[in-house]
């Protein structure tokens, strides 16, 4: 009995508000990080030696570089050059750029996927590049990377606990605070298990979902 | 006969991919409403030369002209004279996550502007010339090869083009579906519409061909109507190449 009162009447408080921060982080990093990852997937396929060569070197050092350590440096490495970033924005901006280095690869994977074919035939029609670019390459190659997009999306909800790293009370930081305070490390943190386990059942439902919906029939 | 009556003219193209000079001056002029038939070995250039006529293989040197328009150096007037050109692939290449009428009207819709009700009733109207009507709402992958070809052909005469250009469009078909992708050309032909076929279908080549261009190692070796190369003894190497095509089809 006492562990369902302890449950209901501090838990769930407390890994509420956690939780609409972890929902705000990946709000956030997610369209965002999707956006850049297929500009620089395009760029990589697309935008010329410079271009390439520029977002290789991102994708590299982006995929290189271990997230917490990224954190760190946007929230404590920046302040002596006069860039002072609070928690929430330091850890939107490393995980942006964490996902869109993994995003841009699965996108450029589907994008070298799709057969040169569909490009020269809508070239033949009249097509600029760009057009036959958004219109005919990218609708086929974003449905191809869909499991690698909700792939890193799973990653992107639990990656997102880093943040507590640097002091974001988000789910996890919520979970560490009550179980210091309460001296309850495995109720807090098998609750805070399942919470992360239901959301990603959730994404993995609905990225199958969004799957079945823009699957190309034949 | 005085220049305007060409509606395309390729002047001494020539083209080389490395040290392999594929194209070695090809020139010929094409009139309204002619079919002109490539034949010849493979790898001897003709696909090469009908990309080279929509600018998709820029060529080393060398003029095309549609309508008197210079076609080769356009820069970005390119897609403007690739949507006069239209274009016939072996392969089909319909865009795969399109139905049969989103392939015929995306063109239709973001290159010339169209809006969609007026693009769907074009496209459909393309798609019943090729009596693919009944398949509009289709996925490529869901249609055989000689419909994916009519439709792909239907796209490409939604644009209203002057020109057709046909890269071998039934060279990945069965003799079946062959059939009705050379009816819907045969019928074009008919109609009017400007072609040029690279094919290996000797049939349909004399049938409804005004002109055989006999192509080998990059240049145009013989040309004619089908009637003068089969029955002149100076076109040798032609008759010879469709004897090759008439020997395996007794």
């Amino acid at each position: 009995m006492e562990t369902i009162a302890f449950l209901v009447d501090i838990i769930i408080p407390a890994f509420w508000n956690g939780l609409l921060v972890t929902l705000a982080l990946i709000a956030v990093t997610a369209p965002i990080g999707l956006a850049l990852g297929i500009a620089i997937a395009c760029g990589r396929v697309y935008g010329g030696k410079f271009l390439s060569r520029f977002f290789q070197g991102y994708t590299i050092f982006f995929k290189g570089c271990p997230l917490l350590l990224l954190l760190f440096i946007l929230y404590f490495g920046l302040p002596p050059y006069g860039i002072t970033l609070s928690p929430f924005v330091a850890s939107i901006i490393g995980f942006i750029l964490c996902n869109s280095a993994y995003n841009s690869e699965y996108i450029r994977g589907a994008i070298l996927s799709v057969k040169e074919g569909q490009l020269t035939a809508a070239k033949a029609l009249g097509m600029t590049r760009n057009q036959a670019i958004r219109f005919v390459v990218l609708p086929q190659a974003l449905r191809r990377a869909i499991p690698g997009i909700s792939n890193e999306f799973i990653y992107l909800i639990k990656y997102s606990s880093l943040a507590y790293m640097i002091t974001v009370i988000e789910l996890t930081g919520a979970g560490k605070l009550i179980a210091t305070k309460y001296f309850a490390y495995n109720e807090t943190f098998f609750a805070l298990a399942v919470v992360y386990l239901a959301l990603v059942t959730i994404t993995t439902f609905g990225a199958n979902a969004i799957e079945r919906k823009f699957a190309i029939p034949g | 006969m005085s220049e305007s009556e060409f509606i395309l003219k390729v002047e001494d193209i020539h083209k080389s991919f490395g040290s392999s000079e594929v194209l070695k001056g090809v020139s010929f002029n094409v009139k309204k409403g002619e079919t002109i038939c490539f034949i010849g070995p493979s790898g001897t250039g003709k696909s090469t030369l009908l990309r080279c006529i929509n600018q998709l293989t820029i060529p080393d040197s060398g003029r095309v002209l549609l309508n008197g328009e210079e076609v080769t150096h356009a820069g970005s007037k390119i897609n403007h004279f690739r949507q006069k050109i239209g274009m016939v692939f072996q392969n089909f290449y319909l865009f795969d996550h399109l139905t049969a009428v989103r392939n015929v009207e995306i063109a239709l819709i973001k290159v010339k502007g169209m809006n969609a009700k007026d693009a769907r009733e074009k496209a459909m109207t393309e798609l019943r010339q090729v009596g693919m009507a009944d398949w509009a709402d289709h996925y490529p992958a869901e249609l055989s090869g000689g419909q994916a070809q009519r439709v792909s052909i239907a796209r490409a005469l939604a644009m209203d083009p002057d020109v057709m250009l046909f890269d071998e469009p039934t060279s990945a078909l069965d003799p079946e579906l062959t059939r009705e992708v050379l009816e819907v050309m045969k019928k074009l032909a008919q109609q009017g519409m400007t072609m040029l076929v690279v094919t290996h279908e000797m049939g349909f080549a004399c049938s409804v061909a005004n002109q055989i261009l006999f192509m080998e190692h990059g240049i145009i070796k013989e040309q004619g109507s089908p009637q003068v190369l089969l029955n002149d003894p100076k076109f040798e190497r032609c008759k010879a190449f469709i004897g090759q095509f008439r020997e395996y089809s007794q």
